[in-house]
């Protein structure tokens, strides 16, 4: 599985921009789905059909990343930009970015070895290697992606957008590995989730499920000093209870814990105090829809190297396995 | 297209109470289109079937919108000595509010909003902003009593700012209040006159600056294939020090917006807008900043998802009692529009 992890965290694919990741599920998981579609935002939606008797689920794990986009180069070929989604300014200086059409560029700050502050944004620029506007290899809108090589520590694996594509590969392997189900279930890979779990608005609304789960990751308390929080890496996949965006509903809650100890895999319980994911967005649409998450814990979440324990991402692809083959046993 | 202008300009319709706009808009394109409605929300929609055929079955149906709605304040309370206490309604730094003159309620009551002479401001409060939280509407009521008979609570208070045009040629600029986006309306009046091999829903939306809400009860209702939103956009185009670029600048044609905060633009519409320019030697730029949102920001999370992209014309300070525009910059933007429009005839492609 560790393969996969590596093609979808190094492909290229921020908020707005997730083509090229679409076209590497699309490819992943054809001979595995009975039918799929690309909505007007960009979402893949891929149905499994199941023997019947089921309930209609919608798994979500969101395709994008945090970038940049370019809102100005200047005379001497700088580029000024903006954010997509919740980019760190504490993480920028020195740090590289990846164009969709190849060009990379370094993060610069006006005040780099002047000033023991933090920046502020309008200070950063990036510099592409250009010398005026005319031989810039990027333009204005255009969008970029840190730039960062994957790596594998063993028990531990090291990304810049192991969100969500952690996420990604572990209902890819679910839906893989699945057996039979019961349950005809869309797995939609969304767009657009840092910039406001976007997609989800529209796919759910497309998909009307009956039950929706998104697999996305979240944070965890067990690093230097950290914000206290119950989760910690290595100690199995998280089960949503509450954050900033949602309370989970108790009945999907309560199969994610009965699922899990039935089938003797770690879990821990997760109440986040900030943050929001793509389940927030599945429950409110419509008439409302009965709605979790499956988190996979995740140190330095929005850097350009988030942590992932392996063996959580194991127990997820386990835990949402079993979920789909199983029937959900409440009423929605 | 400024006589238009003057009279949208000049009509009051702070978020919320639209109706005013509305009238205008009505009067100038009921001609030009096959009918109307006024939604729940006060939206105004036109519809404008096909008038040649050869348009491509996708996309077919185009929500073309602008947002009637402005800035302004609401009356939320009388002091003794009968001056009026308010609230904002809508994005208004504080600072563009001291001794404005302002219209208060369906009567059009004359008000101020008054501030002490500098004679009375000791030398050391000069340099700070003022306490805001002091700051009143003088309607010239003696007491509490007569300001009742003047106005109630929660009416709507817009600032009082004449249309004119300050520029005969060149640029053609205008000065006047709520060019966000009575710019916007007067684009959109403007497209209502041609001619397409597309079905049209013109939207003019009400309570954007509240949060794009008309905007998103409108898109539900008309479910079109694509959309485009009409705006008067930032425009901070006065020298700096910096080797910044501006947002937008006056002059230099239609502001296609590739992401603001509210969206991220549909890539086949922005290149057909591009294409279109560059064929048609209309200029353009970029809204160069990814601040703000627009009523494209709630159509396209409508249903399934609908591609969008906004067009603006440039207005220098926005969210104050007055705003800057070139006509021709306005004018750009319609032939833009409508260029692109007559392009997508073949589609949008991928």
């Amino acid at each position: 599985m560790k393969e996969l992890v590596k093609q979808l965290v190094e492909t290229y694919g921020p908020a707005g921009q997730e083509g090229r990741v679409r076209a590497l599920i699309e490819g992943i998981i054809r001979p595995y789905v009975d039918a799929s579609r690309v909505d007007a935002l960009g979402n893949l939606i891929a149905l499994k059909r199941g023997s019947g008797g089921g309930k209609r689920l919608m798994i979500a794990a969101h395709m994008d990343e945090i970038g940049v986009v370019v809102t100005h180069i200047d005379k001497k070929g700088f580029a000024r930009f903006g954010r997509v989604g919740g980019v760190q300014v504490q993480t920028m200086v020195g740090g590289r970015v990846l164009f969709g059409n190849g060009a990379v560029g370094v993060i610069g700050w006006e005040k780099w070895l002047q000033s023991r502050g933090v920046p502020a944004w309008e200070e950063l620029f990036i510099d592409v290697g250009a010398t005026s506007p005319d031989d810039s290899p990027v333009r204005v809108g255009d969008v970029g992606a840190f730039l960062r090589p994957f790596v594998d520590l063993g028990k531990r694996l090291v990304s810049k957008a192991m969100d969500d594509r952690i996420g990604c590969a572990v209902v890819i392997q679910a839906l893989m590995e699945m057996k039979e189900s019961p349950n005809d279930v869309y797995f939609v890979f969304t767009a657009q989730e840092e910039l406001g779990t976007r997609g989800a608005v529209v796919s759910a609304f497309g998909v009307e499920p009956e039950v929706g789960i998104a697999v996305d990751v979240t944070h965890i308390g067990d690093t230097p000093e950290a914000r206290p929080m119950a989760v910690s890496l290595g100690k199995g996949p998280a089960i949503k209870v509450m954050d900033a965006g949602m309370v989970v509903n108790p009945a999907v809650k309560q199969w994610m814990i009965d699922v899990a100890e039935k089938e003797g895999i770690p879990y821990q319980l997760e109440v986040l105090e900030f943050g929001g994911t793509d389940a927030r967005s599945i429950q409110l649409s419509k008439a409302g829809v009965p709605a979790g998450c499956l988190s996979i814990p995740c140190r330095y979440v929005h850097s350009p190297s988030e942590m992932v324990d392996y063996e959580d991402v194991q127990g997820a692809v386990k835990l949402l396995r079993k979920l789909l083959e199983s029937s959900p046993s409440f009423s929605s | 297209m400024d006589a238009l202008l003057k009279k949208l300009s000049e009509a009051r319709g702070v978020s919320g109470n639209e109706e005013a706009v509305r009238q205008v808009i009505l009067e100038a394109v009921r001609e030009h289109i096959d009918g109307y409605r006024v939604d729940a929300l006060g939206n105004l929609i036109c519809y404008k079937k096909a008038r040649r055929q050869g348009g491509a079955s996708w996309p077919r149906k185009v929500m073309l919108a602008a947002h009637m709605d402005e800035v302004g304040l609401m009356v939320t309370g009388f002091n003794n000595d009968g001056t009026l206490r308010f609230g904002k309604v809508g994005g208004i730094d504080d600072r563009v509010l001291l001794s404005k003159q302002v219209l208060i309620g369906p009567d059009a009551v004359p008000g101020v909003i008054g501030y002490r002479p500098i004679h009375l401001i000791p030398r050391a409060e000069r340099n700070r902003p003022p306490d805001f939280s002091k700051l009143a509407i003088d309607i010239g009521a003696s007491n509490q009593a007569g300001a009742e008979k003047l106005v109630k609570l929660g009416d709507y208070v817009s600032f009082r700012t004449s249309f004119e045009v300050l520029a005969e040629d060149g640029l053609r600029t205008v000065k006047g209040k709520a060019f966000d986006d009575r710019a916007g309306c007067a684009v959109l009046v403007e497209l209502l006159k041609g001619e397409y091999a597309v079905d049209l829903y013109a939207a003019f939306t009400t309570q954007e600056e509240v949060g794009l809400r008309g905007a998103k009860v409108a898109a539900y209702a008309i479910a079109p294939d694509v959309a485009f939103a009409f705006e008067g956009t930032i425009c901070d185009d006065l020298p700096s020090k910096k080797d910044v670029s501006p947002v937008t600048e006056l002059g230099k044609g239609p502001a296609i917006t590739f992401m603001d905060r509210s969206f991220v633009a549909d890539r086949r519409l922005v290149d057909l807008l591009v294409r279109t320019a560059e064929k048609e030697g209309i200029p353009y730029q970029f809204k160069r900043a990814v601040a703000g949102g627009t009523d494209s920001g709630a159509i396209h999370l409508s249903r399934e998802g609908v591609p969008a992209v906004t067009v603006s014309v440039p207005s220098r300070y926005i969210h104050a009692p007055v705003s800057m525009l070139s006509l021709l910059d306005l004018e750009h933007t319609v032939q833009l529009v409508q260029k692109s429009l007559h392009n997508m005839e073949g589609g949008l492609g991928s």
